[in-house]
């Protein structure tokens, strides 16, 4: 059994030896991305495995370990993991968990600690807890973000952003009620494979599992007669994943509209373009500046590869990161990047201005960072955008969903209106 | 079309149906309210639609929030509310340009603008308007009608919270007790909902032209109107006939989709309702699995009781307790053995000295001559008031009273657990020493009373609606976040036709939630509280919420048959404990109190620029109780304690020195407001601005008034009470006119110490100037600007400021470079000087033998809008106060368990450090409402006071400006902070 290992701040490490023996458990955070980032990390000689519960039981957890202002995805991550360790039947002493850090100026960049803290308080501080960050926080001598990790993982947020893309222009115009999720379910099973393959795939191998899928979806049977689209932003957590905002995409799909959801790589390039931002503003290490841009530089170009290939099949494809970066000129200032920051507006305007005006703009209840950049921004869009359709929506694990779906119904309402009287123009 | 429509609107507490003919004229409606029975109330109101229209065909639509989930379930048509309201208007008053809707627990605002309409609901936050008003009634011992009659002859607005209606309720159940009118209190509620609407709703647009008022509480309150009329300056008003049934009418202009006969509809009605069968989507195990649990568990519960003996049997002497609570008056009368003479429970309804009143002479009416009242104590939120009036002999904060009669229970009690109508306060005992106490916060508070204007909302007693949840088979889950979530949960329970004992059950279980997981927030109770729980507070009396407790907790409890009246008890058992043997209590006799005659008067402190709002409440006998004031200036005492320290005093005095000088001739004004992150670098820009031979032109002082001045622009409604008084500052400052106004963004502070991981501002005060310019466009906003600058690259800087200023002023980047040092090196001397004041302050503790307590905020925390005017109050306790940027220097450089990357932040925790080792320093946080950063920093400021054997205290602050609570928090701490001091052998 490996020894437990603390560093001089008393913090417990992850150990080599850990990484042979240990299960490391990966809350679900976006659904179309972390099947496969799971994949990508077992690939690399890790044990790691996705926690898929949404039982209600864990939101009850969360609450017991948690601080009941904390926002609702801490409070969610934190119940799902002290849910699985509890009810898994796996053996708790051979567990690691990992969380993302961004380090940025909200809160988020403190769920490792809260998680810890909740771990402690359930008599389970022997777990390890990871730090997944590209700033060279905490680090752990049983986990590195080697480069061949990180350029699997890149892969895995390429695809989930495809796969994304794909099933939401696809899915609402099916013929046969099914047969998109039929589809995806019969690629993630492929990817499954692709994903755990050892050796890195050259572009020409990726590019034509790309090419693979988009015939696939191109085959599919639809019915093209057009619907309103809703664009979902927001606080990345619960933007994504179905549990912290009760499965939002679902219900507006139920409604009869095509959901339009930004690619969660923008997320990530902003993250690190933020920090390059910060260099040059206020100053900083040059170096670590030029690193960031070339990534930034090598990661665009992969995707507008991806992009290309969408485009030459018919599918709509979001617009590149500086592209979407050059339309907050006038709404907000790109040195407001604490949590999704400018990136919130940029993302609005882009879906207002691509069809999709109608938006439901998430955060958890009492998020900060969205006072600023997403309800701070309302009516600037408006009067910029008349005809643009947002509706705030706060999550919370006490909040009732009658009210969120009162207010996305008024939405969707407006939406179909505005819809069908642009279409009798 | 030729068939007749129909309208069915089914909003949180009320159904109406309205029928329109082809032309569409309204030939029948109804409007009930549905007591949460939605599916019953429905077939009651097709029934009566039946045998007007026998089983004609006709078109049905659906609209309301509760309606959603049925009409999908029946396969009806639905159309949001909203949509029907402006349909409606459309329809009725095409030239309407705004429409103000108010309903059970909605508010909406629409601007119509040609062939737009912008739509906006209140966020799930701000809940609570017609329901609000009826809770708001009962604590007036009225209805809603009532309210509005009650309102029509007011004298004075006294301020009320309108952020929520949790946070009015805890600033009016304080003014009930102090004594203030009724009349004044019930137009004040309607102030609040006025201004809540129009913080809440406006966003930047302004409601003026022809407005409409619509939704129940607008149609039937003359007043509310008349409050919105006057505060918006409104001159045209729409009032549709028929306003309360005009969503549905909207509906029924609406309803398209194929016509269905009456039948058809009632018959899918009981079908859904068959399939539901009162069982919701989130139940919960019942509160006993069968009978026998609940048999064992009563008889369990009868043993822990006090014995009451015939008053007539008993001579002697007697002690008498009372408690003015916040919502319940509760009278105790003890023998020599602590047996009950005579106990009172009643319901303030109003006064409480009218109350108190009855309740003497109740007891009067009992006693005899061999009987002796020796020493009577009051205690509670009215203690104070109570004491003075019927001249008792003391009174202690509630808080201890608690303590001391739950120990008369179970001498090694570890923990007691009080939940109240408006209080739960939570005491570990540790070594006969109350060791730590946990209060609830404004925002989770009423909890105990909302069980019970819930079962009244619904028709029930409170005794039956209780009994009814021991028998719920699902208890509904309805979350524990706050009452208004609470609120809207039950709504979403009942349109899935959950069962009244379920609803019960689930609201007993979500008091107890909240007090485990909310208030004390504790994982595992024994373990950190021990196994000697002892539960007390009038709604421990509900068996629901015991069981909920022991169910939740996993601990067998001790409920005293007088759980309700405890606190009565511990000031009893402090009369006695006070007895001396040759004399007397004082308290006012039969005689006195047929006498006893008082008048409320309302007046406004003016010995400061707090204004405090005071009561002045004169008895017969000419002595006069003053409440309301912070200090003991208003009290009108001539003890004054200007010398005691008190940093945020300090502070603040100091920073209104950075002006510029008068015979400077300057180039050019700036201006800048004074908000957020200025309280902390305004001793940088001031100088800076100077050095460049600009004028700086400060906002004023924050009010309420300044405040409201900027209030329709705030674009969220959950942001923190500081961010939104920029609103009024920016407003404040245009009318200034200076030639410029400067507003920078910062993100990064200073890194003030090696240990931390980063040095950020939170995203709030980094980024506000944003949120200025995006919703402020009714200013100049060429004049405005917002540049994003560190103070702690200074290269960087100078080129920024350079590039930003050279348009406003003429300068070089020599001049800014100069200007530069210059500030920084003022910054610098600023909190250098506010550490010395710090250090000199605990000195001065140290000499005269003070308590201390160090207020753990922000640097915008001084601002007294913010503060309201605490600080003072702490001054009148002859306490010294410290910030927390005056000690923060004194600790080493450890590391804390969490990401520590806000500067303002590493502060606290170093604060909380350096108070570890010092004696008779207590800590007390002060937290913004909203605040989402401080829901980590309270947890490990928490954990770092523990684990040294601290108090934690935490005070949450917003709009609210009434100081009961505040008063008790603080009043408990020092009685621990004492009883420490006593321990170790000093005074």
């Amino acid at each position: 059994m490996a020894e437990l290992k603390y560093d001089d701040n008393g913090r417990l490490i992850f150990t080599e030896e850990m990484r042979k023996e240990y299960t490391i458990l990966v809350p679900q955070m976006a659904p179309f991305h972390f099947e496969y980032l799971v994949d990508a990390f077992n690939s690399e000689g890790y044990n790691a495995e996705l926690l898929r519960t949404t039982d209600y039981e864990l939101i009850h957890e969360g609450m017991k370990y948690s601080h009941n202002d904390i926002c609702v995805p801490a409070m969610l991550v934190i119940g799902q993991f002290i849910d699985a360790i509890k009810k898994k039947g796996i053996d708790k002493h051979k567990v690691a968990l990992i969380i993302t850090q961004t380090g940025g100026g909200c809160r988020a960049s403190n769920y490792i600690a809260l998680l810890r803290k909740a771990l402690k308080k359930a008599q389970l501080d022997f777990v390890p807890v990871i730090s997944l960050n590209a700033n060279g926080f905490e680090e752990n001598p049983g986990f590195k973000l080697s480069p061949r990790l990180f350029h699997k993982l890149h892969e895995g947020i390429v695809f989930g952003d495809l796969m994304m893309g794909l099933v939401h222009q696809t899915r609402p115009y099916e013929k046969e009620k099914g047969a998109v999720n039929a589809l995806k379910a019969t690629i993630d099973e492929e990817l499954k494979e692709y994903f755990n393959h050892r050796k890195l795939f050259t572009w020409k191998k990726s590019k034509k599992r790309i090419q693979d899928i988009i015939r696939r979806f191109s085959a599919l049977d639809l019915d093209k007669t057009p619907k309103p689209k809703v664009g979902i932003v927001g606080e990345i957590y619960v933007k994504f994943s179905p549990l912290g905002n009760n499965h939002l995409e679902e219900t507006l799909e139920k409604e009869g509209v095509q959901v339009v959801v930004p690619p969660l790589y923008d997320f990530f390039l902003y993250s690190f373009d933020s920090r390059a931002h910060d260099i040059r503003r206020y100053g900083g290490p040059r170096k670590e500046r030029l690193v960031l841009k070339a990534l930034l530089w090598y990661i665009e170009v992969r995707r507008g590869k991806v992009r290309k290939l969408m485009r030459k099949a018919g599918f709509e494809t979001p617009i590149s990161y500086k592209a979407l970066k050059s339309l907050i000129d006038g709404f907000i200032d790109v040195g407001t990047h604490t949590g999704e920051g400018w990136l919130l507006t940029a993302e609005m305007v882009d879906l207002i201005k691509h069809d999709a005006p109608n938006i439901v703009c998430t955060q958890p209840f009492g998020c900060l960072p969205n006072h600023i950049a997403g309800k701070g921004m309302f009516k600037k869009l408006k009067k910029r955008f008349p005809h643009s359709n947002i509706v705030a929506i706060d999550y919370d694990t006490s909040a009732s969903e009658i009210n969120q779906v009162n207010r996305i119904n008024l939405m969707v309402s407006n939406a179909f209106r505005n819809f069908e009287k642009g279409n009798s123009q | 079309m030729d068939k007749l429509r129909v309208g069915i609107d089914i909003g949180s507490t009320t159904i109406k149906v309205v029928v329109i003919d082809k032309d569409d004229a309204i030939i029948y409606k109804t409007y009930d309210r549905h007591m949460s029975s939605i599916t019953q109330s429905m077939k009651t109101m097709f029934e009566a639609l039946e045998e007007r229209f026998s089983n004609e065909t006709m078109h049905f639509n659906f609209t309301g929030s509760a309606g959603l989930r049925l009409a999908k379930n029946i396969g009806a048509q639905f159309t949001q509310e909203v949509i029907s309201a402006t349909t409606a208007l459309r329809t009725s008053a095409p030239d309407i340009d705004v429409c103000v809707e108010l309903g059970g627990e909605d508010a909406k605002i629409m601007f119509f603008d040609g062939a737009n309409v912008e739509q906006r609901m209140n966020g799930t936050c701000a809940g609570g308007t017609g329901a609000f008003i009826d809770q708001m009634a009962s604590l007036l011992d009225t209805d809603a009608a009532g309210v509005n009659e009650l309102a029509k002859d007011f004298n004075k607005l006294h301020d009320i919270a309108s952020r929520c209606g949790v946070f009015a309720k805890s600033d009016i159940q304080p003014l009930l007790n102090q004594g203030a009118s009724k009349n004044d209190i019930a137009a004040s509620i309607y102030q609040a909902i006025v201004n809540q609407t129009v913080a809440g709703l406006s966003q930047g647009r302004k409601i003026n032209g022809k407005v409409a008022f619509l939704g129940g509480p607008l149609t039937f309150s003359s007043e509310l109107r008349k409050r919105f009329i006057e505060t918006l300056g409104l001159e045209d008003v729409f009032m549709p006939q028929n306003g309360e049934i005009f969503v549905a009418y909207g509906a029924a202009l609406e309803a398209t989709e194929t016509p269905l006969a009456i039948n058809t509809i009632i018959e899918r009605i009981k079908a859904y309702r068959k399939k539901t069968n009162g069982k919701s989507r989130k139940t919960l195990e019942p509160l006993f699995k069968d009978d026998q649990e609940r048999k064992a568990f009563l008889k369990r519960h009868a043993e822990a009781s006090l014995d009451t003996v015939d008053i007539n049997a008993y001579s002697g002497n007697a002690y008498l307790g009372i408690d003015a609570g916040s919502t319940t008056t509760k009278l105790i009368l003890i023998g020599e053995n602590n047996e009950i003479l005579h106990e009172y429970y009643t319901h303030n309804r109003g006064n409480p000295l009218d109350v108190v009143k009855r309740a003497l002479k109740a007891m009067y009416g009992k006693l005899h001559d061999g009987i002796l009242v020796k020493k009577a104590f009051s205690t509670g939120y009215g203690e104070e008031l109570i004491k003075h009036a019927f001249h008792l002999d003391g009174s202690e904060v509630e808080t201890i009273c608690h303590f001391n009669a739950a120990r008369f229970f179970n001498p090694r009690v570890s923990f007691v657990v009080d939940i109240g109508g408006q209080d739960m306060k939570c005491f570990k005992v540790e070594d006969g020493l109350i060791s730590s106490i946990v209060l609830n916060e404004a925002c989770s508070s009423g909890c105990g009373s909302f069980i019970e204007t819930f079962s009244e909302s619904l028709g029930y007693e409170i005794k039956d609606f209780a009994q009814m949840a021991l028998a719920g088979k699902n208890p509904v889950d309805l979350g524990s976040r706050c009452t208004v979530f609470m609120n809207s949960s039950v709504k979403q329970a009942q349109s899935e036709a959950a069962a009244t004992e379920d609803i019960s059950a689930g609201l007993a279980i979500s008091v107890v939630k909240n007090a485990l997981y909310k208030v004390i927030r504790a994982h595992d109770v024994t373990e950190e509280y021990g196994t000697e729980i002892l539960v007390q507070g009038g709604t421990f009396k509900n068996d629901a919420v015991l069981r909920a407790f022991e169910k939740e907790t996993g601990v067998e409890v001790t409920r005293p048959n007088i759980a309700g009246l405890m606190g009565a008890f511990g000031a009893a058992l402090l009369a006695k404990e006070a007895a001396l043997p040759d004399n007397h209590s004082e308290v006012l006799d039969l005689e006195g109190l047929e006498n006893f005659q008082y008048k409320a008067k309302a007046a406004v402190c003016r010995k400061c620029e707090n204004l405090c709002g005071l009561t002045v409440n004169i008895f017969g006998d000419g002595k006069r109780y003053i409440s309301g004031n912070r200090c003991e200036k208003g009290a009108g005492f001539a003890k004054t304690y200007d010398a005691v320290p008190n940093l945020y005093l300090y502070k603040y005095n100091k920073l209104m020195e950075y002006q510029p000088s008068e015979d400077k001739t300057y180039k050019a004004t700036v201006g800048i407001p004074l908000v957020l992150n200025m309280y902390e670098n305004l001793p940088f820009w001031q100088p800076f601005f100077d050095a460049l031979n600009v004028r700086t032109v400060l906002s004023d002082r924050s009010s309420k008034k300044l405040y409201e001045s900027g209030q329709d622009t705030i674009p969220s409604d959950t942001i923190c009470y500081p961010a939104k008084l920029v609103h009024g500052h920016m407003e404040n400052l245009y009318e200034k006119n200076p030639d410029f106004i400067f507003y920078p963004n910062m993100p990064y502070n200073f890194e003030e110490k090696s240990h931390s991981d980063n040095h950020y501002n939170c995203p709030v005060v980094a980024h506000y100037p944003e949120v200025v310019e995006a919703n402020m466009d009714h200013l100049e906003l060429e004049k405005f600007i917002q540049p994003y600058v560190s103070l702690s690259n200074k290269k960087k800087f100078v080129e920024t400021a350079h590039l930003i200023l050279k348009d406003y002023v003429d300068v070089s980047k020599r001049d800014i470079k100069k200007a530069f040092d210059i500030g920084l090196e003022s910054y610098f001397d600023f909190r250098k000087d506010v550490q010395r004041e710090g250090e000199a302050a605990l000195q001065y503790a140290m000499e005269n033998d003070l308590n201390t307590i160090v207020f753990a905020g922000r640097p915008y925390h001084i601002d007294p809008e913010v503060n309201h005017g605490i600080p003072k109050l702490i001054r009148s306790l002859n306490v010294v106060l410290l910030s927390e940027d005056s000690i923060n220097h004194l600790a080493d450089q450890n590391a804390v368990k969490v990401l520590d990357q806000w500067t303002y932040h590493t502060r606290l925790y170093d604060a909380a450090k350096v108070i570890t080792t010092l004696d008779r320093v207590n800590m007390v946080q002060l937290v913004s409402f909203g605040c989402g950063l401080d829901a980590i920093t309270s947890d490990e400021i928490k954990d770092i006071l523990e684990d040294a054997g601290k108090l934690y205290t935490q005070i949450k602050i917003d709009e609210i400006s009434n100081l009961g609570a505040v008063n008790i928090r603080l009043r408990s701490l020092l009685s621990a902070m004492n009883k420490e001091a006593k321990k170790h052998g000093r005074a």
